[in-house]
């Protein structure tokens, strides 16, 4: 997996400090180097994004090379650090990994961190498979150390989670310099310092740009009067669609900002055409129309500002070999993904994610759901797997932004309709994340919410990484346990509810006392993930003697294992868990099995 | 250098993660070199789910085109149908008449007959093997195993079953080793007839 060969890629670079926050599609980054360090390797997942790259700045400001790995997101959390650690610079290469993920597949936002780098004014390595990531990441720390400064790597989806043969090449003899160094306010921002910095910074940028022209991830083949550049994955779909089209056209591949400008201007000297095939902002095709102007070059560059490629979503190779196919000129078009194909096609249902069969958040958001029924009451939600708790039929989010927002939004929603009840359901591990300070906030200001905490003692969405509330790193140590009903008694919250999330009853009564009156209350639903607890042959069944046909547990639950066959509920039984949430609401008990 | 274009599909949770990665080694056994792309995340949580799995050499893309896929291995049927559109007009599919109905009110559900019929008028070369008895047999957990041998035994792959058996116990304790051979075997019986 792509991921596994940057983590690799990464120890073989002479990474001695490894840091992160989980986050699709960047997470196994980190769990590689986990399971492949070497001695005195130390690896962490760290409470949020910021916390793991100022960590990573105080080491690598102390001489150690230093990986900091998030989703595309995740940097935004980091920016504030990562934007002054630049004018202050390190002593040890510091790489920051923040995946991007076109489509978006598993985010929020379609955000370019080429552009991030443009605007930190940081080097950014943008690899278009798994074996240029292996290499590229070293490339990337020998940079770093070069200038004196942190620079970001940005993979791809689709190279994160894409396969290939990797040959795997020595170790790099890596020369150590622990050890913090005084210097004189050196390592202290400060307005003198950060004027000088930006000076150097603006320097260094250009002779990057100078030097990337000659770096081999970059490059320029071919010949014609039309021209084809790209970079990322769409290079492979472009280098594949080349092949197959054969036909004469130049390629330029850009894998560096800055922009390698020498580079640009060999390639565009003598084009009549240029098409930029890339995925996210229209970074690469900026910079070609920038040098056309400043050059006084007189190419015709299409793409996404054009109108020529899409703007948003993820570049498949059927689209590439389309606008490949057009570009060039006639040629044979390929059939791709014509609707006539699905004609006879029966309607195929839509297949969202769900809740997994035995999860406990179903039994959380159900617990809420009859517990604030016929209330006027707006929930609010967070990012994790109870993100999914929005869809139909438990519909329990109506709102959802980022990592820790939701008791923040529920403040404001309340605020401005103070008859409503205000809930915000978060996860255990983003509750550590950015949950905590918003609680705060909500005590501090005497804000009126209710805090569903949903505990189910893992990170799970991202594929059940431990946090400070599990009681282990990931480098397999124990450690103390956070206790979240802790933390809000100590920062004040005087109504704190603890109930078992599979017991839809008790819950239930939780939430009904927990809803009277004002203030911060809080109600932690504890259950652990069924990816961690998962017991085989303990399904449930559907008796079909007392089933009388209702189907209020297929309706209200929404669980995978739950179906309708004719008129009456059946359990799929390689599904089920056996977690018994359904019994709770079975008129008739016909419900059997299980727990 | 011929290249195999092997799809899968399911629904997330099947197994296809295991079951592209096992294609995978015992190719890069053979000396091949491997190519692919995985649907992780949101998706893997009861959604629909691709593995693409390119073998061969000089191969550039990790996605597999509509109409480029030799092989597709489906886990469910109507994610089998779902992903007819990458098949070859030739192209070889495996299928598990396996049903797995969009949960509660979130899609609307499916006739598995329709999908299964669908199926069959638009492949030339069409196993379907079924679920109960891969589940009577070996457990439904195995059906990926399963469509992956019966996939191995029908050719479609440049290696052969003993590949892919030294392949499973190398990643496998013994118990779950014996497990997956097992279904593997099962799936080459059910495929070839015998």
């Amino acid at each position: 997996m792509g991921n596994e060969a940057i983590g690799i890629g990464a120890l073989r670079a002479g990474v001695t400090v490894a840091l992160g926050y989980p986050g699709t599609p960047s997470s196994e980054v980190l769990e590689t180097i986990a399971r492949e360090r070497r001695d005195g390797v130390y690896v962490e997942w760290s409470v949020n994004e910021k916390s793991a790259l100022e960590v990573g700045a105080g080491a690598a400001i102390a001489g150690a090379r230093v990986l900091v790995t998030m989703k595309q997101v995740g940097l935004n959390v980091a920016s504030d650090p990562l934007m002054s650690l630049n004018y202050l610079g390190v002593r040890g290469g510091m790489v920051v990994m923040a995946a991007d993920d076109p489509g978006p597949i598993s985010s929020q936002t379609e955000q370019d961190t080429r552009h991030f780098g443009k605007y930190a004014k940081l080097a950014v390595f943008d690899p278009s498979s798994p074996e240029e990531a292996y290499g590229m990441i070293a490339d990337a720390y020998e940079c770093s150390e070069a200038i004196g400064r942190p620079v970001l790597f940005r993979p791809t989806t689709r190279v994160c989670h894409s396969y290939a043969s990797v040959t795997l090449r020595d170790d790099l003899d890596v020369p150590r310099k622990y050890g913090f160094k005084r210097d004189g306010g050196r390592w202290v921002i400060f307005p003198r310092l950060a004027y000088a910095s930006h000076m150097e910074i603006e320097r260094g940028l250009s002779s990057l740009a100078d030097e990337f022209s000659s770096y081999p991830g970059n490059g320029k083949w071919g010949s014609g009067a039309r021209g084809i550049a790209s970079g990322g994955v769409s290079w492979l779909y472009v280098q594949e669609a080349y092949r197959d089209i054969n036909k004469e056209c130049r390629l330029l591949k850009v894998a560096t900002v800055p922009f390698p400008a020498r580079l640009g201007v060999e390639f565009l000297q003598g084009l009549d055409e240029v098409l930029v095939v890339e995925e996210l902002d229209p970074v690469i095709e900026r910079e070609l129309i920038f040098l056309c102007g400043e050059r006084g070059i007189p190419v015709t560059v299409k793409g996404k500002l054009s109108g020529h490629m899409p703007n948003a979503g993820e570049n498949t190779p059927e689209r590439v070999r389309e606008a490949m196919d057009i570009f060039l000129g006639g040629g044979e078009r390929l059939e791709v993904s014509s609707t006539a194909d699905q004609t006879e096609s029966p309607a195929l249902p839509g297949r969202p994610p769900v809740l997994c069969a035995g999860c406990p958040h179903r039994g959380s958001f159900f617990a809420v759901k009859e517990a604030a029924h016929g209330r006027k009451a707006v929930f609010s939600g967070d990012i994790g797997c109870y993100t999914l708790g929005n869809a139909l039929p438990l519909d329990m989010l109506d709102t959802c932004l980022c990592m820790g927002a939701g008791i923040t939004m529920a403040q404001g929603l309340n605020l401005a309709e103070p008859d409503s009840l205000n809930f915000a359901f978060i996860g255990d591990s983003t509750f550590f994340h950015t949950g905590i300070p918003g609680i705060i906030n909500a005590v501090y200001n005497g804000h009126n919410i209710i805090v569903a905490i949903l505990d189910n003692s893992t990170t799970a969405m991202t594929g059940g990484q431990p946090h400070p509330g599990v009681g282990k790193t990931i480098m397999g140590r124990q450690t103390v346990k956070i206790g979240i009903q802790g933390i809000l008694s100590s920062i004040g919250v005087e109504r704190i509810e603890r109930v078992n999330a599979f017991d839809v009853a008790a819950a239930k009564a939780a939430v009904v006392r927990a809803m009277e009156g004002d203030g911060v209350r809080a109600i932690i639903f504890e259950g652990e993930c069924i990816t961690l607890s998962r017991r085989e042959n303990n399904a449930c069944m559907v008796d079909e003697h007392l089933c009388i046909g209702c189907s209020l547990c297929v309706k209200k639950l929404g669980c995978p294992a739950l179906t309708l066959q004719g008129k009456y509920a059946r359990i799929d039984a390689v599904s089920c868990t056996g977690c018994g949430i359904c019994k709770s609401l079975c008129a008739t008990r016909a419900i059997v099995g299980g727990e | 250098m011929i290249v195999t274009n092997c799809l899968i599909a399911g629904v997330g949770g099947q197994g296809t993660v295991l079951a592209s990665r096992l294609i995978a080694s015992a190719a890069l056994e053979r000396g091949l070199d491997v190519r692919g792309c995985e649907t992780i995340g949101m998706a893997q949580r009861g959604g629909s789910v691709l593995s693409h799995v390119r073998l061969g050499n000089n191969i550039a893309s990790p996605l597999i085109s509509p109409k480029g896929a030799d092989v597709i291995l489906a886990f469910e049927v109507c994610e089998g149908a779902r992903a007819l559109r990458y098949l070859k007009p030739d192209g070889l599919m495996i299928a598990c008449d396996r049903s797995i109905q969009p949960a509660g009110a979130s899609g609307g559900g499916y006739n598995s007959d329709d999908m299964l019929m669908f199926i069959r008028s638009r492949t030339t070369r069409l196993h379907v093997l079924s679920a109960d008895i891969i589940n009577g047999r070996c457990g439904a957990r195995s059906i990926n195993v399963a469509i992956l041998g019966a996939a191995v035994a029908c050719g479609a792959f440049p290696f052969s079953m003993e590949d892919m058996e030294k392949i499973i116990e190398a990643r496998f304790n013994e118990v779950y080793a014996n497990m997956n051979k097992i279904a593997l075997r099962l799936g080459e019986r059910l495929a070839l007839g015998r």
